[in-house]
């Protein structure tokens, strides 16, 4: 940057102007709030890249089909993530699965269905409520409710089953914006012309608030997928041999993996968790960007 | 009275605490054009809305009194609404075809009663589309989004997607009202041969279009009836001070 700073830049911008002095002032308010804007942007951007340099610098060299092949190994030349990976790979699909029928069903029945007194104000004030849980938390419960109470034990099932609730608030929220969205001029007309209210909600509401609703779900699931508090306590800090075969088995997933080499202490295991790191951002961008695409492919068909 | 289509009986509207329609009682002539009008807020949406009930998908609202099609009650607890809501269409003041293709708009309230499929619902849909004037137009895009459409072609899609339902009485809340002159000019024509074969019954701001279009005129104020009769009657020889002065342009 030549010489100047942003304040001084801003500030001789703002005194160019040859405004009376309440306007000066004004636009120096306006610069002030840009430059802090900026300032907001750059720390970001710049803590970003710095983050996903430093683990394209230490993972690159260990990121190989080696890798991405093998099962965790007490030594790093050998240790892979295949494991983990599948075990992601499971649980977020089953995750899938689960909640974004339960989610949709309940953002359905708040909209559309569900008279407004005091019961539904009640459970919609506590979904967000929930949405704000720290994970911990949800990790516990899965613990007592699906792994000991359910007898699911530290499984898959279990596993989806507390990321379900985890991510559950998320995906009725988001579901809910969609809906809201639908025009009601949609609905009306639907109405008018004797249709039901299933009938209304199957083919009217759905089909325009679906891409909403699956764009929020991804996202969200692309959360649960770098969950690693919850996945803990749910599948514990121990040596898989094995990959999964069905829901009911045993299983670890990639933050776990990562957690778990950061831990050790030879310092190869540094680049083994940067790799993991590397597999787990492609995953995210992965999902982000089905995100994305399904959102831009809907958005075309607007009024 | 002789020959009645609708007779509204003694009908009130609430929404909320807000009472919107006061005592209407109102005799509607089959197979001709009537026509509703008055000042913004009179009431005169929510009176033709109480016909196919569609009032009651609004929270807060409440009915009292009795609409009799064809001499059968539309608010008795039996009323099988879906059945009311196909017999009586619908065409709303901004056009609002499904975010689906021209074909589907139109096929749309055929599927959901089950009145015909494959061929005989092209036929349908044929029909539906020529009885809205729109066919011409159309044909050879069928499958085209409907938002493709022009305005005015939107509407007549939408009178279509009613028309293909086989209803026998159409309400139209203003629904010029969105469209330019010469789309205007068209929808005109159309409603009056509507007029010769449905029951339409027409919300309109446009002086000039009632008089143009419709055979007999309704006049609401904050919520009442205030003149029905024969429209060259309405406009000639008005029998309230207030219709009258509606119609010089005093108020309104």
């Amino acid at each position: 940057m030549g010489g100047k700073t942003l304040l001084e830049e801003v500030l001789t911008l703002a005194t160019k102007r040859q405004y009376r002095k309440k306007d000066a002032w004004r636009d120096i308010k306006g610069y002030l709030v840009l430059g802090l804007c900026l300032t907001g942007i750059i720390l970001t951007l710049v803590s970003l890249a710095a983050l996903l340099f430093d683990a394209f610098r230490q993972g690159l060299p260990w990121l190989d089909i080696q890798f991405l092949t093998s099962f965790a190994s007490r030594r790093p030349e050998q240790a892979g993530i295949l494991v983990a990976l599948f075990g992601s790979i499971w649980v977020v699909g089953l995750t899938a699965l689960i909640s974004f029928p339960l989610g949709v069903g309940a953002a359905l029945y708040l909209e559309e269905y569900a008279t407004q007194n005091r019961l539904t104000s009640f459970i919609q004030l506590n979904i967000s409520n929930l949405a704000g849980v720290p994970s911990i938390v949800y990790g516990i419960l899965g613990l007592g409710l699906f792994v000991e109470a359910l007898a699911l034990g530290r499984s898959i099932l279990a596993g989806a089953l507390t990321l379900s609730l985890l991510i559950l608030p998320v995906i009725i929220i988001v579901s809910r914006e969609a809906i809201r969205s639908v025009p009601s001029v949609d609905r009306e007309g639907a109405y008018a012309l004797g249709a039901t209210r299933w009938q209304v909600t199957r083919e009217i509401v759905l089909p325009q608030a679906l891409p909403g609703m699956l764009t929020g779900t991804i996202l969200a699931l692309s959360r649960a997928i770098g969950e690693a508090a919850p996945m803990i306590a749910i599948a514990a800090l121990v040596y898989i041999p094995f990959t999964p075969t069905g829901p009911l088995d045993r299983f670890t997933v990639m933050p776990i993996q990562i957690f778990n080499w950061v831990n050790q202490p030879q310092s190869e295991f540094r680049g083994l968790a940067a790799a993991g790191i590397l597999v787990l951002l492609a995953m995210l961008l992965g999902m982000n960007s089905v995100a994305i695409f399904i959102r831009n492919r809907y958005q075309k068909r607007g009024r | 009275m002789e020959n009645v289509k609708i007779d509204i009986q003694d009908l009130n509207v609430w929404f909320g605490s807000k009472h919107v329609i006061k005592d209407v009682n109102m005799k509607i002539k089959p197979n001709a054009v009537t026509a509703v009008m008055g000042p913004s807020g009179c009431g005169k949406t929510t009176l033709i809305r109480s016909i196919n009930r569609i009032n009651e998908l609004i929270r807060g609202s409440r009915t009292t009194g009795e609409i009799y099609i064809d001499k059968e009650s539309v608010y008795s607890k039996d009323t099988d609404i879906f059945e009311l809501r196909r017999r009586v269409g619908m065409v709303f003041q901004k056009p609002n075809p499904f975010p689906k293709s021209i074909y589907e708009n139109v096929a749309f309230g055929p599927k959901l009663h089950k009145m015909a499929s494959g061929e005989e619902l092209d036929f349908i849909v044929e029909k539906s589309l020529k009885g809205a004037a729109l066919w011409d137009e159309v044909k050879d895009r069928l499958k085209e989004n409907a938002f493709s459409l022009s305005g005015g072609q939107q509407q007549r899609l939408c009178i279509a997607r009613a028309l293909a339902v086989e209803p026998d009485v159409i309400l139209m809340d203003e629904p010029c009202s969105a469209l330019d002159p010469a789309a205007t000019a068209k929808i005109e024509t159309l409603i009056r041969e509507l007029g010769k074969s449905y029951t339409v019954i027409i919300v309109t701001h446009n002086l000039q279009q009632a008089a143009r279009i419709s055979d007999f005129t309704a006049f609401m104020y904050v919520g009442q009836l205030v003149e029905y009769g024969l429209t060259k009657r309405v406009f000639e020889k008005p029998e309230s001070e207030l219709v009258e002065e509606y119609i010089t342009g005093k108020f309104g």
